[in-house]
This record gives structure tokens, sequence and C-alpha cells, in this order.
């Protein structure tokens, strides 16, 4: 079988013609760099992104702190990690990379922040 | 009281984050950065999705650990800068007035102004939908402050109008937070994103990209009720019998950017009608002597990494001027868009014997696929570069060789094979 994608591991966005067979790739045309060559390989065997989002903050300067998985996670497990970033809280201060779930629904990844946040002074 | 500077960068975005780093390391000591926010980093602080850096740092980043990178190095160089500071005019002499609250009033005067101010989303009033006035219409990038900064949702379900970055990133954010996006309307028959933002905002969760397709009625007194989404013929006329509604309580505009150049243009800076920022030379200097432009302000970027090397740019030209040693004797020649063409920056070339290539960055009209992109000078084609794709919505550029520059003009064109 053929498909054609376009790599996403950078914003040059190769547009990349994939053949395969079943979770076999065969040939891969058009990538610039071996990235774009193990792109088309995760997204025939098991697709993977980062997800990004924001954790409520208790105590913080901000309500939310940004967040990303720190490594890419399978796409199939995105919403489930999404709920248990939409149910998690954490108290400021944060720093930047702090983890703010472990490897949630066993997604492989950690959640870290990606902002440091100071605690609100009261006033 | 005005108090002298040798640098003075209006905006504390990437672009003004960058050009002040640049600046000191190349041995420039008073330099001052101007923010109008509470916070350095520009429009990056809301930006938390990755994608950021893979040039400039090697890394995949998101904007605010990007921005980070940048503001810890301000810090560490102990680079002057207040927030809080609006610029309210720049005049053709380099006096700057500023107010803040502790200050008040306060001008500056600087030998070299860097403009960094970036852009600002094109407001509802342009687009002129009929309809009601409800709320739960918002710009992209207001929503996007919504969400990311504030922790906020804006609604339960939502169509969003245009198909800019902002609009995908968004389209995405909200479906992540458990809202239901049904669909993103583009007038234009491409779309006016990042293909990369095609695939992993939109195709991952199955919201359908409408093309050649608008709201042309907005339903709903109070709050949004729903919209009317109409197919467009290639005069972008919505075509009779194509309405369909789409229940909604969100409608969200991301209809595109422009840059902020209202201090610039009052300090006579010339400006491009098709990019909206100023006219510069390959050194990023505008039409005043000594104020150059950088980032968003000069042309709408989709990748900060091109920003902070613009930027970087900027900083060398302003600092060259400082210490006497910017090029004299300049040749001036004019660049002008040929077929295919939307905008180049530069639009003037000063030529110099020191220089090497001319790097010329520039977006085309439509997609163009197998296409020669020629730079030509009295008729004659001295160079040219073939692309496989060219897209409108991600910036290219060729380099030429300045010695094979000639006469006063030169134009770049994208031609069919
Ligand atoms: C939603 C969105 C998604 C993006 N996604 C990506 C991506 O995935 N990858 C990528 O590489 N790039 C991305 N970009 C592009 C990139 O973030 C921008 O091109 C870049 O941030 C622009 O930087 P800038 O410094 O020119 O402008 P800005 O960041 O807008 O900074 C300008 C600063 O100037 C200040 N200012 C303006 N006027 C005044 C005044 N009169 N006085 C004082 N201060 C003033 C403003 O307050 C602001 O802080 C995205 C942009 C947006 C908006
Ligand atoms: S193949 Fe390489 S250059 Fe092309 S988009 Fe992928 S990572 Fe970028």
């Amino acid at each position: 079988m053929k498909r054609e994608m376009v790599c996403i591991r950078c914003p040059k966005g190769c547009r990349m013609t994939v053949e395969y067979e079943g979770t076999k790739v065969l040939n891969v045309k058009g990538n610039s760099c071996s990235k774009g060559l193990a792109y088309a390989i995760d997204e025939i065997t098991k697709p993977v992104r980062i997800v990004t989002s924001t954790v409520k903050v208790i105590n913080g300067e901000l309500p939310v702190v940004p967040v990303k998985t720190d490594k890419a996670i399978r796409r199939n497990l995105i919403f489930d990690v999404m709920e248990k970033i939409i149910e998690a809280e954490v108290v400021a201060p944060i720093k930047e990379g702090q983890v703010i779930l472990e490897n949630p629904a066993d997604c492989g990844a950690d959640v870290v922040a990606t902002l440091e946040l100071r605690k609100v002074t009261n006033d | 009281m005005t108090e002298k500077r040798s640098i003075v960068i209006i905006g504390a975005g990437p672009a003004g984050l960058a050009a002040a780093v640049r600046a000191r390391k190349s041995g420039i000591k008073d330099i001052l950065l101007l923010e109008r926010d509470y916070q350095l980093g520009g429009i990056l602080k809301q930006c938390i999705h990755n994608g950021f850096g893979l040039h400039v740092f090697k890394e995949e980043l998101t904007g605010p650990e990007f921005a980070l990178r940048y503001i810890r190095k301000i810090h560490e160089l102990g680079i002057e800068y207040k927030l809080g500071t609006m610029v309210i005019s720049i005049d053709e002499n380099k006096n700057i007035t500023t107010v803040n609250e502790q200050d008040g009033l306060r001008i500056y005067k600087a030998e070299a102004i860097i403009l960094a101010m970036g852009c600002r989303e094109r407001p509802r009033g342009a687009l002129r939908i009929p309809g009601t006035n409800p709320s739960g219409i918002f710009s992209a990038g207001t929503a996007q402050r919504f969400v990311n900064i504030e922790g906020m949702k804006p609604g339960k379900t939502a169509v969003i109008l245009g198909s800019g970055d902002i609009g995908l990133i968004m389209a995405r954010r909200m479906t992540l937070e458990g809202m239901k996006v049904k669909a993103v309307c583009e007038i234009m028959p491409h779309p006016g994103g990042l293909t990369r933002n095609i695939v992993q905002c939109l195709e991952d969760f199955d919201i359908p990209l409408k093309l050649s397709h608008t709201v042309t009625q907005i339903h709903g007194k109070t709050r949004l009720e729903g919209v009317t989404v109409t197919k467009v013929d290639e005069n972008y006329k919505p075509i009779e019998g194509t309405d369909q509604f789409i229940k909604c309580d969100t409608l969200l505009l991301s209809v595109g950017l422009i840059p902020e150049n209202e201090l610039s243009e009052e300090a006579g800076v010339l400006l491009d009608p098709s990019t909206k920022g100023a006219v510069v030379n390959q050194y990023l200097e505008t039409s005043v002597d000594g104020i150059y432009a950088c980032g968003n302000v000069l042309h709408v970027h989709d990748l900060v990494d091109y920003v902070a090397l613009e930027a970087e740019r900027a900083a060398d030209s302003a600092v060259k001027r400082i210490k006497g040693t910017n090029p004299q004797k300049r040749k001036r020649m004019t660049v002008t868009t040929g077929e295919g063409i939307r905008y180049t920056v530069p639009q003037i070339i000063d030529r110099d014997e020191k220089d090497k290539k001319i790097k010329i960055y520039f977006r085309s009209k439509a997609i163009l696929k197998t296409v020669r992109v020629n730079a030509v000078c009295k008729g004659k084609t001295i160079y040219s570069r073939k692309f496989k794709q060219l897209v409108p919505a991600e910036m290219e550029y060729i380099r030429i060789p300045s010695e094979k520059l000639k006469g006063r003009n030169i134009i770049i064109e994208a031609v069919k094979k």
C-alpha cells in the first residue's frame, strides 16, 4: 500500500510517499533527513505525539501552569493522559522541568512543567 | 529629562530578547529593553504547544521554554529592561517617549532603535459577518490566552473561522480540554497555517477542514447559538443553496495578524503595503537612518527560530552603526515581486563589496508545484533555484551571490518550468 504523509518532526514539513505492507515499511520517498524516515515508520507502526496542556495551580501567581509529556506518547493514549492532566493540581512554587504527573495512564512518559511559577504573596 | 542609551529595543518578545542578547554579546553595554506587558517573552507565553527552537536550540521546545531560555540570558548578562512600560511615540531624531507607573513620562534618546513590537490579530470588525452580536465570539489569540494563562474554557462546542496557525492550534487545544470543535472554515482554497498543524491539530482529531467556506450568518441573542457556513466560489462570493447551519456556542476568528506599526509610521518609517511592515534593506534598516526592524513587526513569521535569527541580524547592524563600522558608499537597488510572489524581505538591497550573499525571504501567492524561483536583473536571470512546492503559509528564502547583482532593480519571480 502507498500513503502520502507530511512529516511533522520539524517545521519544514516534508511531503513523503510511504510504501508499506501491514505494519512493515518498504520504502519512503521525499524526506529530507533520517527523522522523516523514523516518523514514517512510527506513523505506520505506532503513531506518537507530544502532548501539551495546562495543570491547575494552587497558590500560584497564575491559575494554571503549562505542561508537556517529556517524551512522545502513543497517540491512542492522548485522551487517557488528558483525563489525568485535567484532574491534577499542583502547589506553587513550580520549577521548569518539575515532574507534575509520573507516567500517567501508563503512557511511558512523565508530565513536566514548562514554565516556572512563583507562589502568590497574599495581599 | 532625556536619558541616553546606545541601543533601545521596543518589545520584549523573542525578537526583542534575541536582539538584546546579541547586542550585549557584541560588546554594547547600555542597552535598554522596553516592554508594555508585565513579563518578558511576548506572545510565546501563551503558545504552550511544542514546535519551537529546532533551529536555534536544536531541540523541540514549547513556547514558554523557548522564552525562558532567552529570559535567563537577559538576567545573566544583566541587560536593563523595563516592564509595564509603553512606548507612546518615537520621532525621527530617535527620541522615544515612554510611560509607566513609577517613572510617569520619560524620554530616551538612542543611537540606534530596534523595533520588535510584534503583531496583533485582525479584529472582528474587519470581517463584517451579518447577524446578531451575542457573546461567545473570540479572536483565536484571545481564546488562547483564556485557556492557557487564565485556565478557563471558552464554551462547549466551537466553530473556527480561518485556518491560520493560531486557529489550528486552538482547535486541538479545545478538543483536549473536552470541547467539541465541529469545523474549521477557510475562505481560501488552501489552508492558512503550516501543513504540520493541519496534520497534528485537525487530522489527528478528525476535525473537518472546510476549504472555500466561510461563515455568513451569526445566530443567537445573548449567547451564540450557531453559525451559518456557506461555500464560496473562486471570487470568494457565497454560492447560493450551499448554506449549512452548525450549532455551536463558541466562534473563534483566526483571520490573520497585522504588524503593529503605528509607532513606526509616526517615526517616519516607510511601510510595505504587502507585508504591512517596514520597508528594509538587507541590514534590516528601515527608511529612517538608525531604526531597524525585526520579528513579527517586520513581517508575520510562522517560526520563532527565524524571528530570533532575524533579530540577531538587526542587532548586528545596530552594533555596526554604533561602532562606526557599517558599510559606506552603497549602491541602492529595489527588490520587486514578479509572477507568483506575494512579498519579499528585504525590499531594498544596499550593495556593498563586502557582502557575499544576499538572503531574500519571500512568500508565494498560491500553492505552486515544481517551480523555479528566479532573480532577474536587467532582463537576465542571475540566480535560479528549484522548489518542489511553495506554500503561502510557509516562508522560504533564496541566497543570491552579490557579485552577480546588476543595475538598480531585481525582480523575484516563481515560474513553472
Ligand atoms: C498562536 C501562535 C502559535 C505559534 N506557533 C509557533 C510554532 O509552533 N513554532 C514556531 O516556531 N513559531 C510559532 N509561532 C510564531 C512565533 O511565536 C512568533 O512569530 C514570535 O513569537 C514573534 O515574536 P516577536 O518578538 O516578533 O513578537 P511578540 O512575541 O508579539 O512580541 C512583541 C512584544 O512587543 C510588545 N510591544 C508592542 N508594542 C509595544 C509598545 N508600544 N511599547 C512597549 N512594548 C510593546 C508586546 O507587548 C510584546 O511583548 C506562533 C505564533 C502564534 C501567535
Ligand atoms: S524529514 Fe526531516 S527535514 Fe523533513 S520535515 Fe521531517 S524532520 Fe524536517
